[in-house]
């Protein structure tokens, strides 16, 4: 038994457990929230034609939700190859940021942080980052990493079960909006702060206006454009108004 | 091999790669702030151009159809601090009755 020190450990073991509650609390509400947008994503990836094989290799080998939208959707809209895989990977350029964050929690051999690594998503980082504690950290990560993972992969089978033989039910049933609300309800959050909404902006127009005039995806893609347009307004216009 | 099944192997790759970089080869060290400041913009540029262009783009063109109604309620729900599934199912719902009177 490793516990030796009676008393010291009883006192930490507790705070340990009073800690791991909170955490699977928080963690049991962000992969419950999970599950509608995985069924989305069934049902959008049925949408674009791919088959259940291929939705579920979505899921579970790339493992992130709004670059799998991206792609499907791109897709599903005759973009090639090329746009749909870039566009998606860009979405997934933050779990970069996930990693380097995460990293200091996630220690291990080799094999286990190269395993814990697949669970770099939003909601892992999310419930990860809520402590300071190193090892409630990684208990967080885990917990949420692999809470999303099972239910993200189970509700994309659901999705692509029942709309995959539906073209005129998802017309008829007003899901094709499904997508575009799913995107809007992903960037809500982050038009709060004034450099992120000048960029959604930029990318926003900058896409609509080469949607008539390039190839499917293309616009998309050049959408991150904006970020260099808004980045540079940020200096300027913070000097003058307080900016919060 | 299907569109669907090279676009998966690109992304697996490339994501995990993303994904691996801090725990695998980064340990303790963090970002250059200018990079960090790109990785913290990146996702709003991208994901307000798929939400414009899957709600009016059909193609390459443009059409306003009913999925505007369902987007535009589906961003009063968000406004309204509504949860992420009845957001997409006032926007569908919305779709939907919109095609139904049309």
């Amino acid at each position: 038994m490793p516990h030796t020190d009676v008393v010291g450990k009883t006192a930490g073991d507790l705070q340990q457990a009073a800690g791991r509650r909170v955490i699977r609390r928080q963690a049991a509400s962000i992969i419950a929230a999970v599950a509608p947008f995985g069924i989305v994503f069934g049902a959008s990836a049925a949408t674009a034609g791919f088959t259940m094989l291929e939705a579920i290799g979505f899921s579970a080998l790339i493992f992130g939700g709004s670059s799998q939208f991206a792609a499907a959707e791109i897709l599903g809209d005759g973009g090639s190859i090329a746009s749909a895989a870039v566009a998606g990977l860009l979405l997934n350029v933050r779990s970069l940021a996930f990693g380097v964050i995460m990293a200091p929690a996630l220690t291990g051999a080799f094999w286990q942080r190269a395993a814990m690594s697949q669970l770099m998503i939003d909601e892992s980082t999310a419930v990860g980052t809520s402590t300071t504690d190193p090892a409630l950290r990684r208990y967080g990560y885990l917990c949420a990493g692999l809470g999303v993972f099972v239910v993200w992969n189970i509700t994309t089978v659901l999705g692509h079960l029942v709309f995959s033989d539906a073209g005129d039910l998802i017309n008829d049933l007003g899901l094709d909006a499904a997508g575009p609300a799913a995107f809007l309800a992903l960037l809500w959050p982050r038009l709060r702060q004034r450099p992120q909404l000048r960029t959604a902006i930029a990318g926003a127009v900058i896409a609509l206006v080469l949607v008539p005039i390039a190839p499917p995806g293309l616009p998309i893609l050049a959408a991150i454009a904006g970020v260099v347009a808004a980045g540079r307004q940020t200096p300027a216009v913070i000097e003058g108004a307080g900016d919060e | 091999m299907s569109d669907a099944v090279a676009v998966l192997i690109v992304m697996t790759i490339g994501t995990y790669a993303l994904k691996s970089v801090g725990p695998l080869v980064l340990g303790a060290r963090s970002l250059p702030v200018r990079v960090q400041a790109l990785v913290d913009l990146l996702p709003a540029a991208l994901l307000a151009a798929l939400t414009l262009v899957s709600t009016v783009g059909s193609g390459a063109s443009i059409s306003i159809d009913a999925r505007l109604v369902g987007v535009v309620v589906a961003a009063i729900a968000l406004w309204r601090r509504a949860p992420f599934v009845l957001v997409v199912l006032v926007a569908a719902a919305a779709t939907a009755l919109v095609r139904l009177l049309a």
